[in-house]
């Protein structure tokens, strides 16, 4: 349970820095103002919309797109929490408290990572409680929302494996947020480079936005949980790797 | 605990790339003992402290913590160690409690022990006033307190401390070495400085380590002897021909100062006074002045660290590798 232990360690440290507490309201404020405009968009519309018949509802109208803005204002904040994952441990030689506990270098590797997951997973419930509050006067598909949010948990996930490899690579907290938004940003237009019709072409697999798609449409294939799940894999076994390597550079 | 020795270096290297920061170490470190680890900056220290706390990797040899090997059973050999780096490696937005708590936690000690082992580990420190306090608000010698106490949390065979001294006020100092006295009656103690009074008072094993290798290994009592007599200055009325005082036994080389005065080299177990005298009396030399010379730690550790060596590698580029 020495990971439950070290996630703990990380989410507190995050808490007690002013700096998770300024994105979590700057996230918030901004997903409001995200979440009121859509609202207001679909009122105006839901007149013409009730003379179509199987017209798109207030989940398709709101809560969807919110989840698909919630994505990319998460993928340019999300580098800045994980930046100091490990950076700042070494930055303040505190790695070497951890190195020489008896913790193998996955236990602190995925300890990192459940704490700094736990972080995204309280900055999901509070986005998601906005389109929950709609349940007072409207019926949501709640399906849909289910499906939407697995989406957006899972990309977080990813961009939380993508920022800790990156995070150990470097000392300067300031170089990982960099380069984990650049990775990310060009995993995430990876398909706008792909000119063919061919929609199954490599370089729109290997985007996250492709993936992320059908979830925001309320399908799940198992096919994208895998491409989530492998993808996070990777980065942790490669976080795992670079971790050790500190023991043995030369 | 299956035998008395709880650490056990052989042939110990490692190599930054083409450099060769610690060469061919072993040594080994029996139950109580408190060992004093003295080499100039860049000679090592540091690179060797890490490969016993697993830090860092060796590139050749093993280590033996209480009879676990290091490199084979990483978790269960660190669990018998406790480690305070040069810099103590604190949480600074926690406090000592919470800090403590964690360490704690973090050496597998199972949850209804915490407190008890908490309460044992501030009271040795002297961190009982400062427990609910923020460790990045606490003086540079109470966070070194935490660090110390970070190390002995969980009770380990071995405490390894490097430079637990640098940059506090002999006050403190003299605090964190009465901690370390005090600390031998249950763990052995790997300490590591520059300073040399440090070993007289604590350490009773010495160990100098100079570019990456050993240069002398002994007890804190044998140095002792090592630095009581091993020259004599003599002086006489009458000038006196060198050779006559290197023809004497027991004598390695006799050094001139002027026609009068000398300074006779020996080996520290020989004392050749007998012989200078008779013959001083033989020849009427008129014998004014014979007295023996103590070496301070101070020369015997410049005499061992300066020494010409024999170059197998370019050594003065090592310090800032090996820090």
């Amino acid at each position: 349970m020495m990971v439950f232990t070290l996630a703990g360690r990380e989410l507190r440290s995050l808490f007690l820095s002013p700096l998770a507490w300024a994105i979590l309201a700057a996230v918030q404020a901004m997903m409001a103002y995200f979440f009121l405009w859509y609202l207001q968009e679909f009122t105006e519309l839901q007149p013409q919309l009730m003379l179509i018949e199987n017209a798109p509802g207030i989940t398709q109208w709101v809560v969807m797109p919110l989840l698909a803005t919630a994505a990319i204002v998460l993928l340019v904040v999300g580098p800045l929490l994980t930046m100091r994952l490990i950076s700042e441990e070494r930055r303040g030689q505190t790695l070497s408290l951890l190195m020489s506990a008896p913790l193998s270098m996955s236990e602190i590797i995925l300890g990192k990572y459940l704490g700094i997951l736990g972080f995204f997973l309280i900055m999901v419930a509070m986005i998601v409680l906005m389109p929950l509050s709609l349940l007072f006067g409207a019926d949501l598909d709640l399906g849909m929302l289910a499906a939407g949010l697995l989406g957006l948990i899972m990309l977080l996930a990813s961009f939380a494996a993508v920022g800790l490899f990156m995070s150990t690579l470097t000392n300067q907290p300031a170089v990982a947020a960099v380069s984990t938004f650049g990775v990310l940003l060009m995993l995430w237009i990876a398909n706008l480079a792909n000119t063919s019709t061919d929609k199954d072409s490599l370089l729109s697999y290997l985007s996250i936005l492709h993936h992320y798609q059908p979830m925001m449409k309320g399908v799940i294939n198992s096919g994208d949980i895998a491409y989530y799940a492998l993808f996070i894999a990777t980065f942790l076994a490669l976080s795992v790797r670079r971790l050790d390597a500190q023991r043995l550079q030369s | 605990m299956q035998s008395d020795i709880f650490l056990s270096v052989k042939n110990l290297s490692r190599d930054y790339g083409p450099l060769r920061a610690v060469n061919d170490v072993s040594f080994e470190v029996k139950r109580g003992e408190v060992l004093g680890f003295l080499g100039p900056n860049g000679a090592g220290k540091s690179t060797t402290m890490q490969m016993l706390t697993g830090n860092l990797a060796p590139t050749e040899g093993q280590i033996t913590i209480n009879g676990i090997d290091l490199l084979d059973n990483p978790k269960q050999a660190k669990a018998h160690i406790g480690f305070l780096p040069e810099q103590p490696p604190l949480y600074k937005e926690l406090t000592v409690d919470e800090y403590l708590r964690f360490c704690a936690r973090l050496n597998r000690i199972a949850k209804p022990g915490i407190a008890q082992a908490l309460d044992t580990a501030k009271q040795r420190c002297g961190l009982q006033e400062v427990g609910k306090r923020l460790i990045g608000n606490l003086s540079k010698g109470y966070q070194q307190r935490v660090g110390i106490a970070q190390a002995i949390i969980h009770a380990p065979a071995i405490v390894i401390l490097d430079e637990p001294t640098v940059g506090l006020d002999p006050i403190q100092i003299r605090e964190i070495r009465r901690l370390i006295r005090e600390l031998r009656t249950e763990h052995s103690v790997i300490l590591s400085t520059h300073i040399l009074p440090e070993v007289q008072t604590t350490c009773d094993q010495v160990q100098i380590i100079n570019k990456g290798e050993i240069v002398l290994q002994d007890s804190v009592a044998g140095l002792q002897r090592f630095m009581q007599v091993s020259s004599t200055i003599v002086a006489f009325r009458k000038a006196v021909p060198i050779h006559e005082l290197s023809d004497l036994p027991d004598i390695e080389s006799v050094d001139r100062l002027d026609d009068h005065r000398f300074r006779i080299h020996y080996q520290p177990h020989d004392n050749p006074a007998d012989g200078i005298v008779k013959r001083a009396v033989d020849k009427d030399w008129g014998l004014l002045e014979l007295t023996p010379e103590k070496r301070s730690l101070e020369e015997i550790f410049v005499d061992l660290t300066t020494a010409e060596s024999t170059p197998v590698q370019p050594a003065d580029t090592e310090e800032g590798q090996a820090a």
